[in-house]
């Protein structure tokens, strides 16, 4: 598998088609495992680091969970390939930033990852299309059997995994969805919901994780807790905070349409107006204008602009994907021209298919 | 109840039970935030560092003779990371720093977690040993359906395991 084959698909995870999918882009768990005998990352040389990658290689390519994933190095990884796996949620930043022997294995479908060597030996991740809590849950399950058959896990009695951090350890479990929550946003009633939401000791982050801002009204809320409940039970806490929070914008957005209904049309129509004739653009404002445009969609505002294509401009139009797709390196202005061509293209491309 | 660092009325009350030992602290809103105890913004999270260096009695100094020549003892014989190493960065040095800080650790878990043992997966060592107590259970309580059901699972596993090793 070559990284520039990946550059015109779609992960598996973008496709909008899971359950709930006009408002869960996605859902994500993923385990953090360390091998015992070893020193965790912080007290780990090289050569210690080199020993968890090649046990973790051995054993990834020996797994027979169904998914077929290949390890790629990332001290040998240009750093705008890094930049990219990170932009399709494949690694961390902190991975693609970090020193020594480390990795990431993924499958095809960039449904199943596995990191090596970041904060904890292995990082396990699921990520799956819709509201899939369950499924994601079922699969990372299975991938952990697979590897475990071949590793030695760090495990006690009491505390459970053991993690280099003590926010993880336990189930090192942490399971996360991503939220498209424009009516709650628009309505003001956001910030209310995540007050709540940390009360119940849910955590609430921007696209990209940790420290990210939330742009373009994408939320990922996850578990807090890792200790002293069963994934199954953790898993249930999420999903009923879930529920609430989607009917929350459900009744935020039918209130939108019953009240404003043509000026949220305009709002919509201007977004993709923007997009489809700007000859400059920043990523920021990329992502407010798509997220108008997503809303259009399913209020039906706006016809003919397939759901699928809006998620995929989120990635694709982010620094570098752009890059990779111009075949060279951008300045900052260059890809803001970059971005408003690609846009432009891609989305008269849907016109005339329409 | 007043701060313990000023004079404005207390709202952030921290108990900390280690060793059979009650710790308190009460501070007011702005005190919790200067110690970095409380997030600053909607969305941030409790500070681990802080909150960790004021149960521990980091930044409200004291401690006796004896906890100070206690906290000398928490240090991993295996990776060398104490219990100052730990509270300046918050992350463990190996798996065996569980059991070195575990006086120290036991309390942060609780405030994180609210809760201090594990219940979830296990290896599957441990699953399989855990099944095998159930079958001898079951079978002691003549329930053979039950018995025969974790039969197969442990004679799953182990298939599993052999093959994989």
């Amino acid at each position: 598998m070559k990284l520039d084959a990946l550059l015109p698909n779609l992960g598996e995870w973008l496709r909008g088609t899971g359950p709930e999918s006009d408002i869960v882009l996605s859902t994500r768990v993923r385990l953090a495992r360390n091998l015992s005998g070893l020193p965790f990352a912080t007290r780990a040389g090289p050569q210690h680091r080199s020993e968890v990658v090649a046990r973790a290689k051995d054993a990834i390519a020996k797994a027979t969970d169904g998914h077929k994933l290949e390890y790629f190095d990332i001290p040998s990884m240009p750093t705008l390939d890094r930049q990219f796996l990170t932009e399709r949620q494949l690694i961390s930043r902190e991975l693609a930033g970090s020193e020594g022997p480390r990795g990431v294995a993924f499958d095809a479908t960039e449904t199943a990852s596995v990191m090596v060597n970041e904060e904890d030996h292995l990082r396990l991740q699921v990520l799956r299309s819709g509201f899939a809590l369950d499924e994601a849950w079922a699969d990372i399950d299975r991938l952990d059997d697979a590897l475990e058959a071949r590793l030695n896990y760090a495990f006690h009695t009491q505390f459970g995994y053991l993690t280099a951090c003590p926010t993880n350890v336990g189930t090192g479990m942490r399971a996360s969805v991503m939220l498209h929550l424009p009516a709650l946003g628009l309505t003001k009633q956001i910030e209310k919901v995540f007050r709540a939401l940390q009360k119940i000791n849910l955590a609430v982050r921007g696209l990209h994780g940790e420290g990210s801002r939330a742009f373009g009204d994408l939320y990922q809320i996850s578990n807090h807790v890792t200790l002293g409940k069963s994934e199954p039970k953790l898993l249930g806490e999420i999903r009923e905070v879930i529920v609430t929070i989607l009917q929350y914008e459900r009744q935020a957005r039918a209130a939108l349409v019953k009240e404003r209904k043509q000026a949220e049309h305009d709002r919509a129509a201007r977004a993709l107006g923007t997009l489809s004739s700007a000859s400059m653009i920043t990523a920021e404002e990329t992502m407010e204008h798509l997220s108008a445009v997503r809303l259009g969609i399913h209020l039906h505002l706006i016809e003919n602009v397939p759901i699928t294509a809006i998620n995929q401009l989120f990635i694709h139009t982010q620094s570098a994907h752009l890059q990779k797709l111009a075949g060279h390196p951008l300045g900052g202005e260059e890809r803001n021209a970059a971005r408003a061509k690609y846009l432009k293209t891609k989305l008269r491309e849907l016109g005339s298919r329409s | 109840m007043k701060c313990q660092k000023c004079e404005n009325p207390a709202s952030v009350h921290v108990t900390d039970i280690a060793a059979g030992q009650k710790r308190e602290l009460h501070l007011c809103d702005g005190c919790a935030k200067a110690h970095g105890l409380v997030p600053q913004a909607p969305g941030g999270q409790m500070n681990l560092k802080a909150l960790l260096s004021l149960l521990t009695g980091g930044a409200f100094g004291g401690g006796t003779g004896a906890d100070k020549r206690a906290r000398r003892a928490e240090t991993c014989a295996v990776c060398g990371l104490n219990l100052a190493e730990f509270k300046a960065h918050g992350r463990f040095g190996c798996e065996h720093d569980y059991e070195a800080l575990r006086v120290a650790i036991e309390p942060l878990l609780e405030r994180v977690h609210r809760g201090t043992a594990h219940c979830g997966k296990a290896p599957r060592p441990l699953r399989v040993q855990a099944w095998k107590q159930q079958m001898q259970d079951a079978v002691e309580a003549e329930n053979y359906e039950e018995a025969a059901r974790l039969r197969d699972l442990i004679r799953k596993a182990e298939g599993t395991a052999g093959g994989g090793q």
